[in-house]
């Protein structure tokens, strides 16, 4: 598993593959993509390669293939705190069929994802179901993940087993026309997980006086079920002069004691019929996991413990930019149209009680009272879309 | 008693409420939504590009879920 690949990411990316509509059943345009991207940021270096391929057959199908890499090197802090450096690969496959039938649509899909130390199956089954006009669409969905979690060592290039995580997804969603310019939509999931849920590569760190740091490390110890509730508000209003803008809201809990909310702005420019300029800022904040602590008083005074940095509080904001090129308006050969994208976005990362111990031994410093950890990220984007 | 008299409210309110579905008339006709078809109304217009971005969040916060869109299937997520 990649230091910085939780269990579920599988399920996640995968859901998100899959199309989004505005309103009304309609099957997803035909196209082939090649995706670039490269994410630097707190000590990582992640490349990603990706190819998709969308066709429609017999009037009621859309089939589409995905094929994703990621290759991940460099240290985080957790690694330069505690372990050796990363580099690993993770390939993921995923095939995805859609069918219409009158205002319903189905869709079914299944994904494969494999790391030295991680391999992850999922399979999903939605509908949908336009309604009152068109002008609402109801939908479910339900995806399970089955998730074989290892632990990779460096040292000896060995893999030991270190349990199994079984994840369920269940989403409600409303997408409804509100105006001839406005649209909005409601999402809820509820997620649950059951098994191995650690993450193998994150320790706990109590204080020890025997120790010259003060502190020593420790294995987590995490509940071995979650169960999430996240419900998503959003809504996108077409401005008198052809462009829009978007805002959603999002608030969520787990039984860990986690509360996030994640507030998103957006704005889309079109310029004559060869570009789109679309900017966006994103902010978040989370509330700490009830067991999760930078510091523990010894080793194994809880029941559960952590010091994963993705369970402590702490917030992050991102500002992003996008422009898009059409190119082959009157198309060529097969292909009706394409697009080039480039992509860039800036997040910033700040713990409130995660500490930065990669440079312990700073004069001045005792355990526990290290500088907040920090990190800034830059996200590159850059894909051709084919349509035809 | 009251358990009965709260169900028969119940019931009398459902009906009323499909009722009044019967008759709703879509306030947006179909020749009116051709600026909602506009490709810059999407949600999300492209799949890979969102679920990068979701997967790069999702791997380094607490929350997850919900980022899919209501319609086209998207039940995931």
């Amino acid at each position: 598993m990649c230091a910085w690949l939780p269990p579920l990411a599988a399920l996640l990316i995968f859901g998100a593959l899959l199309p989004h509509r505005a309103f009304a059943a309609v099957l997803p345009d035909d196209r082939a993509d090649i995706f670039y991207s490269s994410y630097n940021g707190g000590g990582m270096n992640i490349k990603g390669e990706s190819v998709l391929v969308r066709k429609k057959f017999a009037e009621q199908f859309s089939v589409q293939a995905n094929y994703f890499i990621d290759k991940v090197s460099g240290a985080s802090v957790d690694v330069l705190s505690n372990a050796s450096v990363i580099k690993d690969e993770r390939k993921q496959k995923s095939i995805s069929l859609d069918y219409i039938r009158d205002k319903t649509q189905y869709n079914a899909a299944y994904t494969n994802s494999t790391e030295k130390d991680y391999i992850s199956n999922t399979t999903h089954f939605s509908l949908s179901q336009d309604m009152f006009g068109d002008l609402t669409t109801v939908s479910l969905g339900f995806t399970r993940s089955r998730d074989k979690v290892s632990e990779y060592n460096n040292g000896n290039h060995t893999v030991d087993r270190k349990g199994f995580a079984d994840t369920r997804s269940y989403e409600v969603g409303l997408s409804q026309v509100l105006s001839k310019n406005l649209i909005g939509g409601l999402t809820l999931e509820v997620i649950t997980d059951q098994g191995y849920l650690n993450n193998p590569y994150r320790f706990v760190r109590y204080t020890d006086p025997s120790n010259p740091k003060g502190y020593s490390l420790g294995n987590e110890v995490y509940p071995n079920t979650r169960t999430s509730n996240a419900l998503t508000a959003r809504a996108k209003y077409f401005l008198p002069y052809r462009a829009a803008a978007s805002v959603s809201y999002r608030y969520f809990h787990d039984t860990w004691g986690i509360k996030g909310n994640t507030t998103e702005i957006g704005y889309t420019q079109p310029f004559s019929n060869l570009f789109i300029f679309e900017g966006r800022l994103r902010f978040y904040s989370q509330r700490r996991a009830s067991f999760y602590s930078d510091l523990f008083s010894g080793p194994a005074v809880q029941n559960f413990e952590g010091r994963d940095r993705n369970l402590a509080s702490s917030k992050n904001t991102t500002i992003g930019a996008k422009v898009t090129y059409a190119f082959l308006p009157n198309g060529w050969k097969m292909f009706r149209r394409g697009t080039i994208t480039g992509d860039v976005s800036r997040i910033t990362f700040k713990y409130n009680d995660f500490r930065d111990i990669k440079d312990f031994g700073i004069p001045g410093y005792v355990a526990g009272t290290e500088p907040f950890y920090k990190f800034n990220a830059t996200v590159w984007q850059v894909y051709c879309s084919m349509f035809f | 008693m009251q358990k009965r008299t709260s169900s028969v409210i119940l019931v009398v309110a459902a009906a009323l409420f499909l009722g009044a579905c019967s008759n709703l008339q879509p306030w947006v006709k179909p020749y009116e939504r051709d600026r909602l078809a506009d490709p810059i109304m999407s949600w999300e217009r492209d799949a890979i590009s969102g679920a990068y971005l979701d997967h790069i969040y999702e791997s380094r916060e607490g929350s997850r879920g919900a980022t899919g869109t209501a319609g086209g299937g998207c039940g995931c997520n």
